[in-house]
């Protein structure tokens, strides 16, 4: 229905004939979301309270990393045009950048997922729903976890 | 009016509206209405009236619901911002119907009434607020002491520790700030603004000895780390109460109180 005008004189629309009556009765109204035997139960254990701290923490480090990663890679000595592979094989014969980017790649991916989980539970609203973007989520951060942990550690200069 | 008159006889004195010197204007009110016995979606409807700007949008309800339209249906109680019954969203913000005047909102364009969001709608402005008070019935809003003696003389608390929690204690439980929640919105599990003032109440009073259970209960996955700081909540609040501020208050005292 569209909206309706109503004169300082009239009477509303509502008012009127009912569409439903005890033969087709209107609609039930849907049951207030309170708690019920479905709603999750409540959880004991401090993981929101880290999860919290994390993204706090994490983001702060994440600053200096990042900020100090974008300079190097792209504005100072040269910018962008230096990457090449000697470049990245030339940075990771130090253990400094080694553990840089390690720690880089771990709290990034870890606050973008943890970011995106917040996001998921504030979003989704169905529980499979949830389950499935979660699962997902999970799935690729691992992977990516992983597989640059496992690039970062056996990366060899020398491949041809 | 430009001159001072006397005070006239209410119905009698009424200048006409539309005379120069008449202080009512005519609003437009666009009201949300929703009858579940007629139709199953809401629809709006407006309503024009002649009102004094220095009036309120309770007023303008009330004029509705007495000349208009009798079917308008809205809680209010005590009408002077005591209560908490009226909160409901005007010009899309969460305000208290009898603390707003028409002139405050701009009664230019039509003004927008809806019911607050995020609970069940019962009837037009009527929501069903058993999930907001089953929150509040979670963090215990109440005394707690150790000591289950019945106490023989008055329990004493210092001005500061009065003043600690000073700003929690205004809160009339309107859910103004509840449904301005955008995560609250979304599943209703969440404790909800007005919860967590209602335990900050009672977690920083001096007197009190469970705020170790009521900070439990908000540590849960529903509890204060829910909160996305978007400070609707601040901004809803008809009693100017700093909900956010006291939300992170209950988010340091669970971090300090772990390390």
């Amino acid at each position: 229905m569209s909206t309706t005008e109503t004169t300082a004189s009239g009477i509303g629309p509502v008012e009127g004939g009912s569409v439903y009556n005890v033969d087709n009765p209107a609609p039930l109204i849907e049951a207030p979301r309170k708690r019920t035997k479905k709603s999750p139960k409540s959880t004991r254990g401090n993981f929101e309270m880290a999860a919290w701290l994390f993204m706090r923490l994490s983001g702060v480090v994440l600053v200096v990393l990042v900020i100090g990663h974008l300079l190097i890679q792209l504005v100072l000595d040269g910018g962008v045009s230096k990457i090449g592979f000697a470049f990245v094989a030339g940075r990771w014969a130090s253990p400094f950048w080694q553990v840089w980017d390690l720690l880089m790649l771990w709290l990034a991916m870890l606050h973008g997922a943890n970011g995106l989980r917040t996001v998921i539970n504030d979003y989704a609203e169905h529980a499979q729903t949830r389950l499935w973007l979660k699962g997902l989520l999970y799935t690729a951060t691992v992977f990516t976890i992983l597989l640059g942990t496992l690039v970062i550690f056996t990366f060899d200069p020398n491949i041809r | 009016m430009a001159t001072p008159v006397l005070e006239k006889d209410d119905a009698a004195g009424r200048p006409e509206p539309g005379f120069a010197d008449s202080p009512y204007i005519t609003v437009t009110l666009r009201v949300r209405r929703f009858n579940p016995e007629v139709a199953a979606e809401a629809t709006w409807e407006d309503f024009q009236l002649e009102i004094d700007p220095k009036e309120r949008v309770l007023d303008a309800l009330h004029k509705i619901k007495w000349d208009l339209d009798g079917t308008l249906t809205f809680r209010r109680s005590c009408a002077h911002g005591i209560c908490g019954s009226d909160a409901m969203r005007i010009n899309g913000k969460n305000r208290l119907a009898c603390k707003t005047l028409i002139k405050d909102i701009n009664p230019e364009k039509p003004i927008t009434v809806e019911p607050i969001k995020g609970l069940t709608v019962l009837k037009d402005l009527v929501v069903d607020m058993e999930p907001f008070f089953q929150a509040y019935r979670d963090v215990m809003p109440f005394l707690i002491t150790k000591d289950t003696n019945e106490p023989t003389r008055e329990r004493l608390q210092s001005a500061e520790d009065r003043e600690r929690f000073d700003d929690t204690t205004k809160c009339i439980l309107c859910a103004a700030c509840t449904s301005s929640c955008p995560v609250f919105w979304n599943d209703g599990q969440y404790f909800g603004p007005a919860a967590i003032v209602n335990a900050h109440r009672f977690i920083f009073d001096s007197r009190d000895e469970a705020g170790e259970q009521r900070l439990e209960i908000l540590n849960d996955r529903d509890g204060v780390w829910r909160c996305r700081t978007t400070f609707n909540c601040t901004d809803a609040c008809p009693r100017g109460i700093e909900v956010t501020k006291a939300i992170a208050e209950v988010k340091r005292a669970l971090i300090t109180r772990r390390f």
